[in-house]
């Protein structure tokens, strides 16, 4: 919980955290080596102070993760987006028993989302029942990037990944976060291109898809399209953490996508363990748009806003009644939000 | 001996050829981004360039793009032997490498995982370039008390007279030189600013049209100091290692 410079308490959802092994024992190959490396490439955004050593960063306990999120971090309740990568490491980079198995330590602050692969077929299909099952499963994180035997990445718009979709609603799956990660096939295309997304949004019109870095580095595209759907949201995380070295650049961010998509969907994620929760809530918490920012999004970021972007919005995705779950964690009742604004600066 | 005096002086005249060519998404060029980690140039005049980027799996495409520009920029000096291109750590390097060294088509070099060769991704970024050197310039000349009505208005002619300060006259520098390679055939009393599908624009609607286009300057930022940020930190990874 955050606590305001006037008292007032804050509910934090983390919608975007990970128990990753990105270790040299769990890599299959040097891919594996180097997509650790390449995180690590984006931990030293953080404040110097928070730097982990390299060895921690490949991984961390279940204890640092406690630690750092729900007793250093103001982090309420998180949300597990595992990226798989079984073709880059052994065990998998984000495992969902290891997820799992703190989840059930910690029932009342952690959510586990799953994940599929189109690629993987009828198989898949079989194993996402057994998971959507097993794990009670309320989301899940698309990776369209991962590498799968000779594919270099797939597109919502497949006509496996809408059998996929169209499982997930059946087992009451509704909250699909899609990382747009750069898939680089075929190789002379512009590989951000968010355009499925456009797509399956439109054509499965009762799952969320909730779009991770807000499609970062194709900011336009994704805006446009979340104009066009109303089922698409922003996943902050990794834009959250440019907050620190490039205040005025997140500050442009936010103002966009209030300004495209309004108050009611931005979803707040930290995406630990790259980096802490701590730094970005207190310094997003404190963040004010100047005048002429404020003047272009049309919105400011005022304690309201920023109440729906810390918890509000995340918690209507996933059925997380605020106020009961403050009594559950023994915290002070934070209060039910009126509802949600009425589409003030939604275009 | 003359080989000797001159070799600083080569060195130069190869990096000035690289400072030439950009990253397409970022839009900077990639001496400023420090992707070039070697230059040589050995006595008989042959020239050696290796380039690094922030990960392992930046865009084939890019990589090639970049790798092959590099290589027809050093290759237009004069005195140039031959020039070989390298790009290290990267899990496409040997089929670029190799595409770039027999000056393949990227279609060539990567045979069967394209359909279309690299031409009108390239056109896409050099459109992108375009507004986004735009952009900036449009906003420097407003702020310092040009207005909408006349911006939309003046020839490409009136803005080389213009009398500007260093910032501005860099900044319309970087768009004379996109405009000038999106529509080389254009005299220069065309209108200075237009929209990429040369529609003239309104100067009511401008504010709107900043913001439209202010969209692909954000990106190419986001990419810009997500990649210094990675690229450094993949540095201090490969000289932790060579120590």
């Amino acid at each position: 919980m955050f606590t305001t410079k006037n008292g007032e308490k804050i509910f934090v959802i983390d919608s975007h955290i990970a128990l990753w092994d990105g270790s040299p024992a769990n890599q299959r190959n040097i891919h594996g080596e180097e997509f650790i490396n390449c995180f690590y490439g984006y931990h030293k955004i953080s404040p110097k102070e928070y730097y982990w050593p390299r060895e921690k960063f490949e991984k961390y306990s279940e204890a640092d993760l406690i630690k750092d999120l729900f007793e250093e971090g103001y982090v309420d309740m998180a949300i597990f987006q595992p990226a798989y990568l079984g073709d880059f490491y052994k065990e998998g980079f984000g495992n969902l028993k290891r997820n799992w198995a703190l989840i059930q330590q910690h029932p009342d602050r952690l959510i586990g989302n799953g994940w599929w692969d189109p690629r993987n077929g009828e198989g898949g299909l079989e194993q996402l029942e057994r998971e959507a099952e097993m794990y009670k499963l309320k989301g899940v994180k698309l990776y369209t990037a991962e590498w799968h035997g000779n594919s270099k990445g797939y597109k919502l718009s497949d006509p496996w990944a809408q059998r996929y979709l169209q499982k997930s609603i059946e087992l009451g799956i509704k909250n699909i976060h899609v990382h747009k990660g750069p898939t680089i096939l075929p190789l002379n295309r512009d590989a951000f291109d968010v355009a499925d997304v456009d797509d399956a949004a439109s054509s499965f019109p009762d799952l969320n898809f909730i779009v991770e870095h807000c499609g970062l580095p194709r900011l336009d595209d994704f805006c446009w399209i979340a104009t066009q759907e109303p089922n698409v949201y922003a996943g902050l995380a990794v834009a959250s953490a440019l907050i620190h070295t490039r205040p005025r650049y997140f500050a442009e961010i936010i103002s966009e996508l209030l300004y495209w998509l309004g108050a009611d969907r931005i979803l707040f994620g930290s995406d630990y363990a790259i980096w802490r929760p701590k730094w970005i809530i207190e310094q997003f918490m404190d963040l004010e748009l100047s005048e002429d920012l404020a003047a272009e999004a049309n919105h400011t970021l005022s304690l309201e806003v920023k109440k729906k972007i810390m918890a509000e919005n995340c918690a209507r995705l996933y059925d997380i009644n605020i106020a009961k779950q403050c009594a559950r964690l023994g915290l002070p009742i934070v209060e039910e939000p009126v509802g949600k604004d009425a589409g003030v600066g939604v275009a | 001996m003359e080989q000797d005096m001159n070799r600083p002086d080569r060195l130069e005249q190869v990096r000035a050829a690289l400072d030439t060519v950009t990253d397409p998404e970022i839009d900077e060029s990639v001496t400023a981004l420090e992707f070039i980690s070697r230059v040589e140039v050995n006595d008989d005049n042959d020239v050696c360039v290796e380039f690094r980027l922030p990960t392992f799996w930046c865009a084939p495409n890019f990589a090639f793009m970049m790798a092959s520009d590099m290589r027809d920029a050093v290759t237009e000096i004069d005195w140039v032997r031959s020039i070989s291109v390298r790009l290290l750590d990267h899990f496409s390097a040997d089929l670029i490498n190799r595409g770039i060294a027999l000056k393949q088509d990227f279609r060539d070099a990567f045979p069967g995982e394209t359909d279309d060769d690299l031409e009108s991704v390239r056109l896409k970024f050099l459109g992108k370039a375009f507004e986004r050197r735009q952009e900036l310039l449009m906003r420097y000349l407003l702020g310092i008390g040009f207005t909408a009505e006349w911006m939309t208005r003046i020839s490409l002619q009136d803005l080389m007279g213009l009398s500007l300060d260093s910032e501005g006259a860099r900044l319309r520098t970087l768009y004379i030189f996109a405009w000038r390679r999106l529509r080389p055939e254009r005299p220069d009393a065309d209108l200075a600013f237009v929209a990429l599908n040369e529609d003239p624009l309104e100067p009511s609607q401008l504010p709107n049209y900043l913001r439209k286009i202010g969209g692909v300057r954000r990106n190419a930022e986001y990419n810009g100091l997500i990649c210094r940020s990675l690229l450094a930190e993949r540095k201090a990874e490969m000289a932790g290692v060579s120590d």
